[in-house]
């Protein structure tokens, strides 16, 4: 009957401490938007709770033995220094712990790896400093453009109020359907970029000269926001990410308007000659390639 | 083996040797070496903490404040060179001058000589690195791990930045065969290889990590540098080669480095805790094996720092076993040094405060360790707030704790009087409370998805960023604390009890009066 009792009131405090974690809060990742992000999250969590029980087990033995076994309270010290037995326990249990960690975590990994038969593929490409997007297979493909940061000088120079959504907002979003696989290419023009939106549990490098790829399907519509996570020079902090999911039948509107206007006033990715920079940047590319 | 001591320092007891600053010019005595060294990772020490001031203070408040993003840059990255080339190394090697020799009951080192020359190059290392930011371009901004193609944009601070690096490169190589060549050859008579105190073992496993890694260093900082100005193209996909490839050598070096730079402070921990605890070390033959399987292991795990450059799953599979595997040789240590503590006598010095502190904050450093060990979770957390916490907690925690305790043990052996206990326990507590306050909230700032290395960030990561910044400000001016404590324990006209500390059983303070002599061991003492 107690030990019911105490069982229930562990499981309660449990509960408790995992919601006062709850999802979305500042204190742990953000709300996983995607199977792999939700994996990594849960992951996460049960990691936690494995190191918090080691730390509690072998600290209040340290702390114990700190209290008790003083100089100041006449404690006399043993003096034992060896136990084969104890030894192998302590190698032996850590083990059996590790492979509980190893395991799903081998699981996730294999499903991140598997970039195979996406519904469509997107290219990204990382500027110093901004990205560039070519849609290249599946519904939207010829869709070209730049994604550059929007928020503006002043507010960097505290020249003026800060924006809600300050150094994370960009003029184009990369628009993708809810729900469908997608594979995204990525290389960089210049130095090392890395393209990482944390809801979605996606994070890649985007090497020059050199193509790596992942891929994500968005749970549910929203905007989701991220930052290049590889120092790439003196504005590595101005180029973030957003991806726009959206229900299908609005991507296919977006698609197919973003394409009308594209033939109307072609400012793509090859052809951005106003832009001097950006010409001798993709001069550089065929260079490269 | 012992036997070649009489030949090494043939002088007898003569202490003579020139006064001012040629005293230190051309000494070769282990000990004024060892001062020297200690000294000067104090002033790289304040060097590299101006420099995190100066980021902690751009990241008090988003916007840019008072750093441009480039100079920010080469903030961070003269930062991390400075507090891990500059700062722990050799403060770690100027503990091994110091007590090494006094430890296996040698005279001094093997190579008396070289090792002024190993110290003496720190100097012009250092003074590259610094002035660097005064030279047009800048300072190095590619970061403490000057990946290419970023790495090979910068101007001249670039480039004196990598001689620095070859320079300290050669310094710790030279150093290193030195620590072998005393450990292996002049240890006194009975004193058997598994009769060396814990710090002697765990300097002579890290010798032979740096002899492993510090070429391998040298090749990659060499290779960057005829890319720069040689036409190569090793790193430049354009010309043929791989920028990852960089990343691949100088990892295989940066791995090893940081077991480098902790396994020395496993070691001073080792002596400290014992000693404290009046109770002989437990598990001595397994924390030596423990130490080993850390050092061996520590060469097989580099790619855990590139999961987000992408490898094949075989690859991110392979190294992520590995590197778990490192949590249980840690673990013994963990286990064995809380086993030491268990029915002993303890008393709470203050070396004894630091060892303790660094066994709690170096374990939960360990534990984010581990999480980012696991590749999945890797992919979110790298790059990001939470590995700069990880890395803190065992750099800083980790290693200089044990050097801060290390450094209270043995000051009354090394100045002959005593340091001030209230000011030494209020240098710990302010350390601790100030060392979290900055670096635990930014585990937080990790997961909620702040990059690392950027000089202004989204209003979601404010709070967390001014409370990080007031603990780091807190964190530094108490160091100032530090140099106050050794400057009077110095002054101070007090000698210190010949063994200050009862639970003391190594040879320096069973063998030698306090202060420790100029010249220690000429006739090596008998070791049962």
């Amino acid at each position: 009957m107690r030990n019911k009792l105490v069982a229930t009131l562990a499981g309660v405090a449990a509960l408790a401490l995992y919601s006062s974690m709850a999802v979305g809060s500042k204190y742990n990742f953000q709300e996983p938007q995607s199977v792999i992000a939700q994996d990594i999250y849960d992951q996460h969590i049960m990691l936690l709770w494995i190191c918090l029980a080691i730390f509690v087990v072998v600290f209040g033995v340290m702390f114990y033995s700190i209290l008790k076994h003083r100089k100041s309270l006449g404690y006399k010290a043993a003096n034992f220094h060896h136990s084969t037995t104890a030894e192998v326990i302590w190698t032996v249990i850590p083990c059996f712990i590790l492979i509980v960690m190893a395991w799903p975590a081998t699981k996730t990994v294999i499903a991140m790896k598997d970039t195979s038969s996406p519904d469509m593929t997107i290219k990204a490409t990382g500027y110093q400093w901004m990205w560039g997007y070519d849609y290249l297979q599946g519904e939207g493909e010829g869709i070209s453009f730049y994604s550059k940061l929007s928020t503006p000088r002043a507010q960097l120079e505290n020249k003026e109020a800060k924006g809600e959504n300050y150094l994370l907002e960009v003029d184009n979003h990369v628009v993708v359907p809810v729900g469908k696989k997608v594979r995204v290419i990525l290389t960089a023009n210049d130095v090392i970029h890395a393209w990482w939106v944390p809801a979605l549990g996606v994070k890649q490098d985007a090497i020059p000269g050199f193509i790596r790829d992942v891929w994500f399907a968005a749970d549910a519509p929203g905007i989701y926001r991220g930052q290049c996570a590889e120092l790439c020079g003196k504005d590595h902090g101005y180029m973030p990410i957003v991806v726009e999911v959206l229900e299908e039948d609005a991507y296919s509107e977006w698609a197919a308007e973003k394409l009308a206007s594209m033939k109307k006033n072609p400012v793509n990715l090859a052809s951005a000659a106003d832009d001097v920079d950006v010409a001798e940047a993709a001069e550089k590319d065929s260079e490269n390639n | 083996m012992a036997a070649v001591h009489g030949d090494v320092h043939g002088h007898g007891h003569d202490d003579h040797h020139p006064t001012g600053i040629m005293r230190w010019v051309t000494t070769t005595n282990h000990k004024d070496i060892g001062t020297m060294y200690l000294w000067f990772s104090l002033t790289m020490f304040f060097t590299g903490g101006f420099l995190a001031m100066g980021i902690r203070a751009e990241l008090f408040q988003p916007g840019i404040q008072i750093l441009e993003p480039e100079l920010f840059n080469s903030f961070t990255t003269l930062h991390g060179l400075i507090m891990v080339f500059g700062a722990i190394m050799p403060a770690f090697v100027g503990f091994a001058n110091w007590q090494v020799p006094m430890m296996i009951g040698a005279p001094d080192m093997a190579f008396a000589r070289m090792n002024n020359w190993s110290f003496w190059l720190l100097i012009p290392a250092a003074l590259l690195l610094i002035s660097s930011f005064f030279v047009p371009g800048g300072a190095a901004a590619g970061g403490w791990t000057f990946y290419p193609p970023l790495s090979t944009q910068g101007g001249l601070g670039v480039d004196m930045m990598l001689f620095a690096v070859h320079i300290l490169g050669a310094s710790s190589i030279m150093g290193s065969i030195n620590i072998i060549t005393t450990i292996l050859n002049m240890r006194a008579p009975g004193m058997t290889l598994m009769k060396m105190p814990l710090f002697v073992w765990t300097w002579l496993i890290t010798a032979y990590l740096l002899v492993l890694a510090m070429p391998v260093l040298a090749g990659v900082v060499t290779m960057l540098i005829t890319d720069r100005h040689f036409d190569t193209s090793f790193f430049n996909a354009a010309g043929g080669g791989d920028p990852v490839l960089f990343q691949h050598i100088f990892w295989f070096f940066g791995h090893p480095e940081v077991y480098i730079m902790i396994l020395p402070a496993f070691g001073i921990v080792s002596e400290i805790i014992p000693t404290f605890s009046r109770k002989p070390l437990f598990g001595y033959s397994s924390m030596v094996y423990a130490t080993a399987s850390i050092a061996i292991l520590s060469c097989i795990v580099w790619a855990h720092h590139m999961f987000t450059a992408g490898m094949p799953t075989v690859g991110q599979l392979f190294f992520m076993y590995a590197t778990m595997l490192i949590a249980v040789p840690t673990g013994v240590k963990v286990f064995n040094w809380t086993a030491t503590m268990w029915r002993g006598a303890m008393s709470f010095e203050t070396p004894m405060l630091f060892a303790i502190g660094f066994i709690f904050l170096f374990v939960i450093g360990g534990f984010s360790g581990v999480i980012c060990a696991i590749v999945p979770i890797d992919i979110q957390v790298q790059d990001t707030y939470y590995v700069i916490a990880h890395f803190h907690y065992v750099l800083v925690s980790g290693a200089l704790f044990a050097l801060f305790g290390g450094a209270y043990y043995w000051l009354p052996k090394w100045t002959g009087h005593m340091y001030d206990e209230t000011l030494g326990k209020l240098h710990f507590w302010l350390s601790m409370i100030f060392f979290n306050m900055a670096f635990f909230v930014q585990h937080f700032l990790g997961l909620a998805g702040m990059p690392r290395r950027i000089p202004d960030y989204a209003l979601q990561f404010a709070d967390f960023n001014m409370i990080s910044s007031l603990g780091a400000f807190g964190f530094g001016l108490t160091q100032l604390l530090f140099v106050y404590i050794v400057i009077k324990c110095i002054r101070s006209k007090e000698p210190a009890p010949e063994k200050p500390w009862e639970g003391a059983t190594t040879l320096e303070w069973t063998h030698l009066p306090t202060p420790a002599p100029y010249h220690s061991f000429e006739t090596p003492p008998v070791v049962k």
